[in-house]
């Protein structure tokens, strides 16, 4: 077996008996991305040198026994995570030449458990799209089938982890942008309940969405990492005081007692491809087989979730990204003699049309005259969403659905369509506007063998019943064994 | 078709938002943007009358912490990313004509 295919927990044994060396496995991580990034376009930047001199001094540590959960294995990091020192671009050219001077608290957390940055991945901008085709830096492919988009906004987080570019990814979620990718790549990804894991470092998009979150190759490493970036910090006023379990001791055969709600209107979406359905129906099978209870629950507001989403994300992005000014950070414009007209030519050449497009749609429906038709009208259905949810986890411990309604997409497919590409976000977008946990676990492939994700949901901080689920059902399948061919 | 959204209103709403449309994006923008707010109005259909709006997932009060000095970023460090400074201050365009 190659070094760099292993997981994260394979990996943390071999290091921790000895039988690899942390330089070993990160110039593995960095041979692969040489030879097969060129095809992919997962990583915007690589820190190769700083990763080997880390790599380096992992391995001193493990010789003085001192390792932690993730010493000496090579992550990446989707590029809207602050990394001190380095390159953190969000996909745009107005923050092309940006260079944080401070760490996510994630990165933080990641380091202290010492974890090696490969680099940074690729994504749509500030994260907005389905398919990473909006990020103005580069374009990313599916690993599975190079004229396919890998999903978004995380796609080069998914990318890198399926090409086993890097043993692990962290991605953030503001309506499906972890879970999507995850499924269109044959991996695993989780959005933690909203407040689980510090946004402080996270160029923000959508603040009352937002999440940052795991993408792995299995469920163990999900738990793993989760284990690592949960927590309250008081640097993020919305993260929540909660203890964090140890997930892994969630991993544990049997779902006896365990009952799964299938939501009836999430089988009724138009567009729902039939190999979806298969797969996920399939999936729901076998986890019943596995000892859980199967019921129907009905989710009534699902037909408006994408309407409320793509008002309230717009309006709080359009808020965020107003600090982009060409003042403080940034690109600016430097022909234009007034400030005004600095702002504007700033902007409009710094920001691609998807964030425009948003800028405008939050604006439009903030401005005068229209808050009540739109933004409260929004809030007061998101409420109804959550209250389904509320009932329906009344009958129920998980949720499980599709991902997205068909596998990935071709490149360019969906581009000039913003309502289409909104549209396929219909299953991930409500577990945001809820807060609640989803996770996306590989569960099939089409007859073109692209793969397929089932979504597990969950109350509120039940991350370990997601888990539970998802890890049973891994034990039973194969599909997250399989690997594209590169 | 029945426009949702003129023209005139895209480039008005560019103003507020400090973004300046070239001419060819405006119409294409105005279609896209009428287009989706056509779609906003499935929201119609939902009975809201009495319904909270929500605007924070999670039940928290407010995040309160102790009056405390702590280290942090010095001027430099804060300013390192300025596309233009000049002693320590950020330097910008006219302001008033």
């Amino acid at each position: 077996m190659n070094l760099y295919e292993l997981t994260i927990q394979k990996a943390h044994q071999m290091i921790k008996n000895k039988e690899i060396s942390s330089v070993e496995l990160t110039r593995a991580v960095f041979d692969r991305i040489d030879k097969i990034d060129h095809q992919v376009g997962a990583y915007i930047t690589l820190t190769q040198a700083l990763a080997m001199k880390q790599a380096d001094h992992a391995d001193q540590m493990i010789a003085k026994g001192k390792i932690s959960l993730l010493t000496g294995i090579p992550v990446a990091i989707k590029d809207l995570i602050c990394t001190k020192g380095i390159h953190t671009t969000c996909g745009s050219k107005i923050l092309k030449n940006f260079i944080p001077p401070y760490n996510a608290s994630v990165i933080n957390k990641l380091k202290r458990a010492g974890a090696i940055v490969v680099g940074k991945v690729n994504m749509d901008e500030f994260g907005m799209g389905s398919s990473t085709e909006n990020s103005s830096l580069k374009l990313t492919r599916n690993p599975w089938a190079l004229d396919r988009v890998p999903g978004g906004s995380s796609g080069g987080s998914a990318a890198a982890v399926s090409a086993d570019m890097c043993l692990g990814a962290l991605g953030s979620d503001t309506g499906g942008s972890i879970r999507q990718p995850a499924s269109h790549c044959g991996v695993v990804g989780m959005k933690p309940t909203y407040g689980r894991v510090s946004r402080f470092g996270l160029v923000a998009f959508a603040s009352s969405l937002d999440q940052i979150g795991p993408i792995t190759k299995d469920v163990t490493d999900c738990a793993m990492v989760l284990n690592i970036i949960s927590g309250y910090d008081h640097k993020d006023s919305t993260s929540v005081p909660k203890d964090v379990p140890d997930y892994t001791h969630f991993l544990k055969p049997g779902l006896n007692g365990c009952t799964i709600g299938i939501p009836k209107e999430y089988f009724e979406v138009n567009g729902l491809d039939p190999s979806v359905y298969e797969s996920v129906t399939h999936a729901i099978k076998t986890i019943e087989g596995l000892g859980a209870k199967c019921i129907e629950v009905s989710l009534p507001h699902t037909a408006y979730a994408v309407a409320a989403y793509y008002i309230i994300a717009p309006c709080e992005a359009s808020s965020n990204l107003a600090r982009y000014d060409g003042v403080k950070y940034g690109a600016r414009d430097k022909t234009q003699p007034s400030m005004i007209d600095m702002y504007r030519r700033t902007r409009s050449k710094g920001f691609g049309p998807e964030v425009q497009r948003r800028i405008i749609l939050g604006t439009y429906s903030l401005s005068a005259g229209y808050y009540d038709a739109y933004y409260n009208k929004a809030s007061q259905v998101r409420t109804l969403i959550m209250e389904d949810f509320n009932q329906a986890f009344e009958a129920c411990d998980v949720i499980l659905s599709p991902v997205a309604p068909t596998p990935a997409f071709k490149i360019g497919e969906n581009i000039d369509d913003p309502l289409t590409m909104y549209l396929s976000d219909i299953y991930t977008l409500s577990a945001n506007l809820a807060g609640i946990p989803g996770m996306s676990v590989p569960c099939g492939f089409s007859k073109d063998g692209l793969p397929i994700g089932l979504q597990i949901l969950g109350k509120h901080f039940n991350e370990k019943m997601l888990l539970k689920v998802a890890y049973n059902f891994e034990q039973t399948t194969d599909f997250h064994k399989q690997k594209p061919a590169l | 078709m029945e426009t949702k959204i003129t023209k005139e209103e895209i480039i008005h709403v560019a103003n507020l938002a400090h973004l300046q449309m070239e001419d060819a994006s405006i119409d294409k923008f105005a279609e896209q943007i009428g287009i989706i707010l056509k779609y906003f109005d499935t929201l119609n259909r939902v009975d809201t009358e009495g319904v909270k709006p929500t605007s924070h997932a999670i039940f928290l009060t407010n995040a309160f912490r102790d009056d405390e000095e702590k280290k942090h970023l010095n001027r430099e460090e804060a300013m390192a990313g300025a596309p233009e400074k000049e002693e320590g201050y950020f330097l910008v365009p006219k302001v008033i004509g």
